[in-house]
């Protein structure tokens, strides 16, 4: 078994006990990248000279955990003299002169990237079918989707070729595709790693995380990633925690809650599946075995209604910000410029050409939510609805440690699937749970906890304001009690 | 200018921030005259820059809105302008729209001799635009002034005459300068005013048609455009005929303004709150701190000027002009010196000096100490105020002290009873006939003999102890 299927743990003592090289591990990363990339094109750009030039120069770098480690990160962040695309046609050309910070920070440790993964153009969308290279499918099973929008990232560490990659996470664009393709997916607090160089979706929920294999994982990616950025306002002081040499499994006492409604039986009498059923049944599972790590476990009641609007105020606010932050690309100063007689046709020529029919129908969206007419029945109460949801939350992680619930209600969809029934409770309670932690910038984080139909299924957590510490712990705990750690596509475990 | 209509102006006027860095970058805030060298990808809008708030211009917003008179909110905070166009490379302004940084204020201004007040409707902290330049088929864009921090300062529709406008404008630049906010040259177009006027006929409770003057460079601009629109509108409204709603645009080379566009419907900006920048607080110890570093400003001075110093309201507005000058000023007098004389010495003589140098009166060698000096060698009658003017023009011309020059040029009076009175000896035996013949009645005599002891001491007899002196032998005699 390679060195490349195992944790990165496992991996970095590896490289210290010289078991193997990093040059080794790069081209074995590279070999893959390339290998799969007919298959599941996770790649935008394989960045094969960069990182074989890059492996040579370690010796500058002090010792660290992620020294020497092939990473991908997501086509939406800034990479100097690499071609960043954010998957559209828009960027399609665009080579930045700046790195995102937290490739800068990558870097310093002798990360070595491998290549820019392909994403649901401009992180919009969450299928992973819709970047201008073509549509990333599920290492699980070609034949279905990996979800997105980080769906490059997610495939990359679901069909071994790295060990973690970056994503961005902005309602659940790590944590769902995580999910189907039976991988580890994190996003911190809201600040706790810097967003610049991140392309923004929608400022306001717009994180950065990682994908991995094992929870120890996504500590020491924290470790190397977290902190405060002069370039970033939003972002958090230093917290001054190792979150790797910290993580502990010791969490007697500790109490989780879920919401009822969400994984109530009786809410999805009409759309009952064997999946789903499977899903609930291995969702209470989890919960004995939480109760027996010595978790208190709770049933809280949630309005109901507020947990149907998540998707609403969700797509209210993302394509209202989306439509101000994508207004810089107009082709005056990078990426493709069309033609036109006057600055206002390049610019409206650039647009109409370089954003799928998708895109424009979010940007039309978002400008109509943030019209003088429309901006307080539409932009302003999905705000306050998101901070009655945030407010409820904050109530309840006084109390809890962590809220569990299953990360989706099915595993990952065929591309042939019927489109689902967005007004449906089943679509708007399973399916849209994720983007509370967006809306109140709350740590959350998707594990394995099962197979269903051979397809992986995912348990999400999400703790309260700035306590990555203790949802990295419960997370920890209760992979401990599976068997999903370390896991590849097609089943295959590290250990 | 008719008189049948009322004129109501109201001003927006930009003023450029000083500052190290810019409202939203790292890249250099300073004058530059080669194009796109002070930017950085955050200016430029690259995909995945993030906006981060220079605090130096912060504060001093908040400086300006309690110099104006203004309510501070609670928090500081920002919104965004959403419009397409190459001056904004975000497409979109960072800007305060819901929570400026001051409203409601207020200044006081003396249109001529008379008090006005202007309110201040808001002011907010803003980015600057870059700069374009449209050629026939190309234009080309200057990215410099791209997100310099901009203080807009918005006045009530309050303004009634060019006069006003123009009192309101250099008031308001004044206390930029005060301050240290900006350099407020309009030169290098950091202090831009956009004019809004409107007439109605006399007596009329309802404002006219408002017409729109974007973007005038200069102060006298400002004037014209607003004098040559009061004449535009005047005469179309005698006609009968009615005044569109439109923007339009002030040539100076012609004196006249031109119609940009009709304003339609107000343009949708879409603002929405900035989610970037977290809301600042602004605390009772900043605003104390803050507090504490507005000077005295312009018009308090002028006031106290009059009042304590019973300068004329003329004097006052010279010496105030600037801070530095009244600082000059206030330094003399507290060495006990005569307000009227300082004030005096300070507006013909230093600050001709000053102005025909253009330089700073910081820069000027004639120091406070050295005026302190000069006026007091007058005081004592060491020298005579026709000499010390010319101490003077010797102090700057030779860079040397009043002292200095009176003893190297003997020009120091002899106020020395005794050797007067030697000479007044000598002078009266020379003359005897004529001292004898001495009328107190008649003063040609007496006037001889000072005539006499000036020749004899090559003029540095002090004239009036002279005179006194004299007068006392020649009485003397006569007993």
């Amino acid at each position: 078994m390679s060195y490349l299927d195992k944790t990165l743990e496992e991996i970095s003592s590896a490289l210290k006990n010289g078991e193997v090289t990093s040059e080794d591990l790069v081209k074995e990363s590279i070999d893959r990248a390339k290998k799969y990339q007919e298959k599941y094109n996770s790649f935008v750009t394989i960045t094969e000279d960069k990182a074989l030039s890059q492996v040579k120069e370690l010796d500058k770098i002090s010792d660290n955990p992620l020294k020497g480690i092939p990473y991908a990160i997501k086509d939406n962040f800034s990479t100097k003299g690499i071609l960043s695309t954010a998957s559209s046609n828009i960027l399609k050309d665009y080579v930045p002169f700046f790195n995102a910070t937290v490739v800068d920070k990558l870097n310093n440790c002798g990360s070595i990237m491998i290549g820019k993964s392909v994403l649901d153009e401009l992180a919009m969308g969450g299928t992973g079918t819709t970047g201008h290279t073509g549509t990333v499918k599920n290492p699980w099973d070609e034949k279905r989707l990996i979800g997105g929008s980080s769906a490059g990232s997610a495939a990359a560490v679901a069909s071994g070729i790295v060990p973690f990659s970056i994503g961005s996470d902005t309602g659940d664009s790590i944590r769902k595709p995580a999910c189907y393709g039976g991988v580890v997916g994190y996003k911190p607090t809201y600040g706790r790693i810097s967003r610049f160089g991140l392309f923004a979706f929608a400022s306001s929920l717009d994180h950065v995380g990682c994908f991995t294999r094992s929870v120890s994982d996504v500590a020491y990616i924290l470790d190397a990633l977290k902190g405060r950025d002069e370039k970033d306002m939003t972002s958090l002081p230093d917290d001054n925690i190792s979150y790797s040499k910290n993580l502990t499994k010791d969490v007697k006492g500790k109490k989780l809650f879920y919401i009822k409604d969400i994984v109530d039986r009786e809410n999805y009498k009409d759309s009952m599946d064997e999946e789903l059923d499977e899903i609930l049944k291995n969702f209470d599972g989890i919960i004995k075995n939480c109760e027996d790590l010595g978790f208190v476990v709770e049933a809280v009641d949630f309005n109901k209604e507020l947990l149907k609007a998540i998707f609403p105020a969700y797509i209210t606010i993302s394509c209202a910000e989306a439509t101000s932050n994508n207004s810089n690309l107009t082709g005056i100063i990078f990426g493709p410029r069309a033609q036109g007689k006057s600055i206002d046709e390049v610019m409206f020529n650039s647009r109409t050409q370089g954003f799928s029919e998708l895109i424009k129908r979010r940007f039309v969206l978002g400008s109509y939510i943030l019209q003088k007419e429309n901006q307080e029945r539409l932009f302003l109460n999905a705000g306050r609805v998101r901070r009655l949801i945030v407010e409820k939350m904050t109530e309840l992680f006084k109390k809890y440690d962590g809220m569990i619930l299953p990360a989706s209600g099915s595993v990952a969809p065929t591309f042939k699937s019927e489109t689902i029934d967005k007004l449906s409770d089943r679509y708007l309670l399973l399916e849209n749970h994720m983007a509370i932690g967006n809306f109140g910038g709350f740590p959350s984080i998707t594990i394995p906890c099962g197979l269903v139909n051979n397809m992986p299924i995912g348990l999400n957590i999400t703790s309260g304001i700035k306590k990555d510490l203790e949802l990295l712990n419960i997370a920890y705990a209760i992979e401990d009690t599976m068997n999903y750690k370390g896991q590849i596509a097609g089943g295959v475990k590290s250990e | 200018m008719n008189s049948k209509y009322e004129v109501t102006i109201g001003l927006e006027v930009h003023c450029e921030v000083m500052t190290t860095s810019k409202m939203f970058s790292s890249a250099p805030n300073n004058y530059n005259e080669t194009a796109n060298e002070n930017i950085c990808e955050v200016d430029m809008g690259f995909p995945g820059i993030l906006p981060v708030a220079n605090m130096e211009a912060v504060k001093k917003s908040i400086m300006m809105a309690m110099a104006l008179n203004c309510k501070l909110p609670e928090y500081m905070y920002f919104d965004r302008k959403n419009y397409y166009y190459p001056d904004l490379p975000k497409g979109y302004q960072i800007t305060q729209s819901t929570e400026p940084v001051g409203v409601n204020g207020y200044i006081n201004v003396y249109v001529n001799d008379e008090v006005k007040k202007i309110d201040i409707h808001d002011i907010h902290l803003e980015e600057d635009t870059a700069s374009l330049d449209h050629y026939e088929t190309y234009s080309l864009i200057d990215y410099n002034r791209c997100s310099v921090p901009l203080l807009e300062t918005v006045t009530e529709p309050c303004i009634h005459s060019a006069d006003e406008a123009l009192a309101f404008l250099d008031s308001l630049r004044r206390i930029f300068l005060y301050t240290k906010i900006s350099e407020a040259r309009t030169d290098r177009g950091q202090m831009r005013c956009d004019v809004n006027i409107s007439l109605a006929p006399v007596g009329s409770d309802k404002l006219g048609t408002k017409v729109e003057m974007k973007n005038i460079n200069s102060f006298s601009n400002v004037k014209d455009a607003i004098l040559y629109e009061i004449k535009r509108q005047s005469e179309i409204l005698d006609e009968g005929g009615t005044i569109i709603m439109e923007t339009r645009r002030y040539d100076d080379s012609t004196g006249k303004t031109y119609r940009m566009r009709e304003k339609v419907e107000g343009v949708d900006y879409k603002y929405y709150v900035e989610p970037n920048i977290p809301p600042y607080k602004i605390t009772d110890e900043l605003i104390s701190e803050l507090k504490s570093k507005i000077p005295m400003l312009q018009f308090e001075r002028i006031n106290k000027y009059i009042t304590e110093y019973d300068l004329s309201l003329y004097d006052a507005s010279i010496l105030t002009k600037n801070i530095e000058t009244a600082l000059y000023f206030e330094d003399v007098i507290s060495k006990n010196i005569d307000p009227k004389i300082a004030a005096n010495w300070i507006n013909t003589r230093i600050l001709g000096h000053v102005n025909k140098e253009e330089i700073s009166i910081n820069d000027c060698t004639f120091k406070t100490d050295d005026l302190v000096e000069l006026i007091g060698y007058i005081n004592k009658g060491t020298i005579s105020t026709k000499q010390a003017k010319d101490v003077f023009y010797k102090c700057l011309d030779e860079n040397k002290k009043p002292s200095v020059v009176i003893k190297e040029n003997n020009m120091e009076q002899i106020t020395d009873t005794n050797e007067i009175l030697n000479v007044i000896k000598e002078v009266i035996e020379e003359n005897m006939e004529l001292a004898l013949s001495y009328d107190p009645e008649r003063g040609r005599t007496v006037d001889f003999f000072v005539g006499q002891i000036m020749k004899k001491t090559r003029g540095k007899a002090n004239p009036k102890a002279a005179m006194d002196l004299i007068k006392e032998e020649l009485l003397k005699l006569k007993k």
